[in-house]
């Protein structure tokens, strides 16, 4: 747990200089291709670039993983789409969560694999489920030949914790009992961020949500309900990781990257993980501070991951911005993380009523609360501007990554 | 009443590594690997002893008695049929680091507790037996 050289720091010559989204939302009938070159055209327009100045491609997690929808085309297909040529390339399941794949292209562009990498997460998750709803791991069983499982899902799935809203629902248990949390205090992420997403345009649930609407909604593993979960949809999200000093004249400003936290330090495990309250969160975060100069208390602006709404309540400690424990009490009455609040939260509806773009779509947020091109729901940063310091951070249980990001001049 | 699990089992490939893990219970002893240096349990099944990288882990039974870490009632119809059965967290008494996800049987819903003194019972799935818990003060 050495502090880097700040020379060894090199996500520091990595920006984000373009940003782009596709059409998001629920079961739109697209290819994950077609909606992937709509989002990389959009974040290579948006840096000044043409494709022809794209040399490196990375994403998470790359081709044929996990339950249909969720992969997203890999590397191959969008390069070939695109007909790029690389310097670099990546894709993968494994490493500091879904924004593993930005931090990886940090570190191409530090090291002078490539100089423009175009980086994407594209999910269909809500066309592959159709009507049907959301499948756990392994899917309904029925019929014969029910497979059998190996590797870490035979510990779980014969037990019924077929989803990961099952693992996550024992994080949340455990600290109803270690910390007091209540449903009261959980429901407040899922309230904020469905006030938020009434400004976004993009986001698959706007309706007006209270409270008394969340804490009446159906279980799905308690202590978690369905308004506990986030929304699958149909998107995808790029961005644009530049080698700084050749993004100078990008047409927006360049969100730099001051510091990325990749830690694991605990078992790589659901259920053998040291601390059951707070996981890989605690790792990553504290990872990401020892290489930089800013604190929690810099932070403007804050995306954190809300696959499950208690994942954001873990963040919250993990990364500093209240004490261990305390995330409950700091959420409670809505205030601390509203728009105008301490600690703006999940500014665009996060991934509860946004979408389950999968952790990019927070990405995607922080960069145009930093660019001050956050329309309505654009939040005031604390010298009268826009906000110059914001976090990104993705992943539950044992997988978790951060993203530190610092708006440069323009 | 909750059920003991969900309507189907999705079941482990047994393998021989983990054999005596998943078939142990047919004589009803909960079995982990267990360290002849250091003598630390050892859980999911490894190739040498993790905490001191000895060679010669073998299984070893114990006492079945595990304290309940934390707990979730699942109501979603992953498996349909299913009613609803309750998922936990459960620790060895002999070495609280090691932890199984499980199902909790013979306890209603309100009546769950961490902390709660819990002992292994098993169910037979083919050539499988599956480890539950059961309240150690509760009526079998
Ligand atoms: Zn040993």
């Amino acid at each position: 747990m050495t502090r880097p050289r700040p020379e060894d720091r090199i996500e520091r010559r990595a920006a984000i200089s373009g940003i782009g989204q596709s059409q998001v939302g629920r079961r739109l009938y697209r290819s994950d291709l077609d909606l992937t070159v709509e989002a990389a055209l959009a974040a290579i327009e948006d840096a000044g670039l043409t494709r022809d100045d794209i040399d490196g491609i990375s994403t998470y997690p790359g081709m044929g993983i996990g339950t249909p929808g969720f992969s997203g085309p890999g590397t191959p297909e969008v390069q070939d789409a695109l007909r790029l040529r690389v310097g670099w390339h990546d894709g993968g399941g494994e490493g500091p969560a879904q924004i593993r794949a930005v931090i990886a292209a940090c570190l191409a562009v530090g090291a002078g694999l490539a100089r423009h990498v175009l980086v994407y997460r594209t999910v269909t998750e809500s066309t592959a489920q159709g009507s049907g709803g959301r499948q756990g791991i392994g899917g309904g069983g029925g019929g014969g030949g029910v497979p059998r499982f190996s590797g870490f899902l035979q510990w779980y799935l014969p037990f019924g914790a077929v989803s990961a809203v099952n693992w996550i629902a024992l994080v949340a248990q455990r600290r109803m009992h270690e910390f007091g949390l209540t449903r009261r205090q959980l429901g407040q992420i899922a309230v904020n961020a469905r006030r938020n997403a009434a400004l976004n345009d993009r986001a698959v649930y706007r309706d007006p949500m209270t409270l008394d609407d969340y804490l009446a909604a159906r279980m799905i593993s308690t202590p978690l309900c369905l308004l506990d979960c986030d929304a699958p949809c149909d998107g995808s999200t790029a961005v644009i990781v530049s080698r700084a000093e050749h993004a100078s004249d990008a047409p927006h400003p360049l969100c730099h990257v001051n510091a990325v936290g990749t830690a694991l330090r605990g078992r790589p495990s659901w259920d053998q993980f040291d601390d059951m309250t707070s996981m890989a969160a605690r790792d990553a975060a504290s990872s990401m501070w020892e290489r930089t100069e800013l604190t929690p208390a810099d932070v403007e602006v804050a995306q954190l991951y809300d696959g499950f709404s208690i994942l954001t309540m873990v963040w919250l400690e993990a990364l500093g911005f209240c004490g261990r424990g305390e995330s409950g009490a700091f959420v409670e009455d809505g205030t601390a993380i509203a728009r105008d609040g301490a600690l703006p939260l999940n500014t665009a509806g996060g991934q509860l009523s946004g979408g389950r773009l999968h952790g990019f779509g927070l990405l995607h947020e922080a960069c145009l609360q930093l660019r001050g091109e956050a329309g309505e729901r654009q939040v005031p940063g604390r010298n009268g501007s826009h906000p110059e310091v914001a976090v990104v951070a993705n992943g539950g249980g044992p997988i978790a990554g951060s993203l530190l990001l610092t708006r440069g001049p323009g | 009443m909750t059920a003991s699990g969900p309507s189907l089992r999705l079941l482990p490939r047994v393998d021989d590594e983990n054999r005596f893990f998943w078939t142990g219970g047919a004589d009803g002893r909960l079995r982990f690997q267990r360290c002849a240096v250091c003598a630390h349990f050892v859980h999911p099944p490894a190739p040498r002893c993790p905490f001191c990288l000895a060679d010669g882990l073998r299984p070893e039974p114990v006492s079945g008695r595990a304290l309940v870490e934390s707990f979730t009632v699942n109501h979603q119809q992953w498996i349909p049929g299913s009613d609803p059965y309750i998922v936990a967290w459960v620790s060895i008494v002999e070495q609280p680091d090691v932890r199984l996800t499980t199902n909790l049987v013979g306890v209603e819903p309100d009546d769950l507790r961490v902390g709660m003194e819990v002992v292994v019972e098993f169910e037979q799935q083919d050539d499988v037996y599956l480890p539950l818990f059961r309240p150690t003060s509760a009526p079998s």
